[in-house]
């Protein structure tokens, strides 16, 4: 059993006297992927905000010690016209020129000296407001990279980029959670990906509706529980 | 009128610091909050030129007094920035406008670089280095503020910090170009070079640094044109920067 690296205890949020999230209790080890799903609503960015310390919360959220911490959030608001490249955003974090090139290598970018010339003019210094929805979320994950966290948190955007672009984001988290051992915490909205990917799942809905591993936690009556009878597709067994 | 050196060297160096700090009002979308805020200035000229001070001080003692009061409200209260500082604003012009002695009246709202003295000027040259490196300093921390503060907290940015210095330093320019152009054109001197400047700017870095260049050329033209055909150098610079910000207009990226 691996060593836990984040124990949440009986969390509990409250906006204006009202629970957004009730007794919530889970755990995550290292190296692990943990899903958080739910309906809209249900307090998956909540939870993110709390782990983050970004919100008051009631109860018990055990981060291990000096952990680094990297955060994806759903969606960046970057109006088109603010003149920050991409080579500038990572660089209000990344120390050197190095860091930057390491951080678009682990994301799939290629940096060798025979694509110079793409990585300076199409994305080095490419303004962030230009970017594709696929392209971003690209650069916001070789963003959350550049310091070497040990624990990405990362919500899924449910909009703006294509299957395709999707498909590799998670390949890509997938191959540097083997890599480099990091651990991953997504809200996810496709049952797909949780099934491929994550080691455990939490299903939110204000309450905690279940945590476990997927194949074990995730059959349709849950499922239905949890979204009202709405959902779409589960995990059909071939 | 001469030109006198020490004109042109304070019109230099807050042109630079106004423009370049103008850069980052306008990016975190509190373009007009400065502007405002430059109302607030009127008051503290008045009770300066009633009790014998230099200006300068008297507009930064109640730009400090208001920047204090909008942080204060803004972070202890849900109240929009905006409507606060509608208030503030509202409310100094009118008291500034009843205690400023009548013949004072035109340089505090208009400004008139020509009564600068050696001491201005110092004080000038100074700050506006002083603010243009505060800035660069912080701007890091800053610019991923404007960006996402989820972001910027959980890169351990204390924006709450780096906010009240960046406040601190917009009353500072905006104290020391009410000399040149008064409380009520000073708006333009930290605004419409920083809106030029985005229009041709191809990154965050040239951004900044044009928009410093294109207020140092707007009030150092301004003044030298205003001189020259003995016209009250305010209005004259705003007009100049609002020529640049048109010629900036025809080459938009």
């Amino acid at each position: 059993m691996a060593e836990n690296i984040l124990e949440v205890e009986n969390l509990s949020v409250e906006f204006n006297g009202q629970k957004v999230l009730e007794n919530i209790n889970f755990s995550v080890g290292r190296g692990d992927v943990l899903a958080v799903i739910g309906p809209n609503g249900s307090g998956k960015s909540v939870l993110f905000r709390a782990l983050l310390g970004l919100i008051p919360y009631s109860g018990r959220i055990d981060w291990q010690p000096r952990l680094k911490i990297s955060y994806v959030p759903q969606k960046l608001a970057i109006d088109r016209g603010l003149p920050l490249t991409v080579k500038e955003f990572l660089g209000l974090k990344a120390t050197s020129k190095e860091k930057i090139l390491q951080a678009l290598a682990s994301v799939g970018i290629d940096i060798g000296p025979e694509h110079e010339h793409h990585l300076e003019h199409h994305i080095l210094n490419r303004r962030m407001g230009l970017l594709s929805g696929g392209e971003f979320q690209r650069i916001l994950v070789a963003w959350s990279l550049v310091d070497n966290p040990d624990v990405l948190l990362f919500d899924e955007p449910t909009t703006g980029i294509d299957i395709g672009g999707e498909e590799t984001i998670y390949n890509l988290l997938h191959e540097l959670q083997e890599k480099i051992k990091l651990t991953i915490v997504l809200i996810s909205h496709d049952l797909n990906i949780v099934y491929k990917y994550a080691k455990t799942v939490i299903c939110l809905n204000r309450q905690q509706v279940c945590f476990g591993e997927p194949h074990t936690v995730l059959n349709p009556e849950e499922l239905s529980s949890l979204y009202g009878g709405e959902v779409k597709f589960y995990h059909h067994k071939h | 009128m001469d030109i006198n050196y020490l004109q042109i060297i304070s019109a230099i160096f807050i042109g630079l610091a106004s423009g370049y700090l103008g850069s980052f009002m306008v990016l975190k979308r509190m373009a007009l909050v400065g502007d405002a805020l430059s109302h607030v200035a009127l008051p503290g000229v008045a009770l300066a030129l009633l009790f014998n001070i230099n200006p300068f001080v008297g507009a930064f003692a109640t730009l400090f007094a208001g920047i204090i009061g909008i942080w204060l409200i803004e972070h202890k209260t849900e109240l929009p920035t905006e409507s606060v500082v509608g208030l503030f604003f509202t409310f100094s012009l009118a008291v500034g406008l009843l205690i400023t002695p009548e013949e004072e009246l035109l340089e505090a709202l208009f400004g008139d670089i020509s009564t600068i003295s050696g001491i201005d000027a110092l004080l000038a040259v100074m700050l506006s280095l002083a603010v243009i490196f505060i800035m660069r300093s912080i701007s890091k921390g800053f610019i991923l503020g404007t960006i996402s503060k989820d972001l910027a907290k959980t890169s351990n940015i204390k924006i709450a910090r780096d906010n009240f210095i960046f406040m601190i330093l917009v009353a500072l320019i905006v104290a020391l170009g009410i000399k040149s152009v008064g409380t009520l054109l000073m708006g333009a001197l930290v605004i419409i070079p920083a809106i030029a400047s985005k229009n041709i700017a191809s990154n965050m870095n040239g951004y900044a640094r044009t928009s410093a260049v294109i207020g140092l050329a707007s009030l150092v033209g301004g003044v030298l044109f205003a001189v020259r055909f003995g016209l009250p150098p305010g209005p004259i610079v705003v007009l100049a920067s609002t020529i640049v910000f048109l010629i900036t207009l025809a080459f938009r990226r």
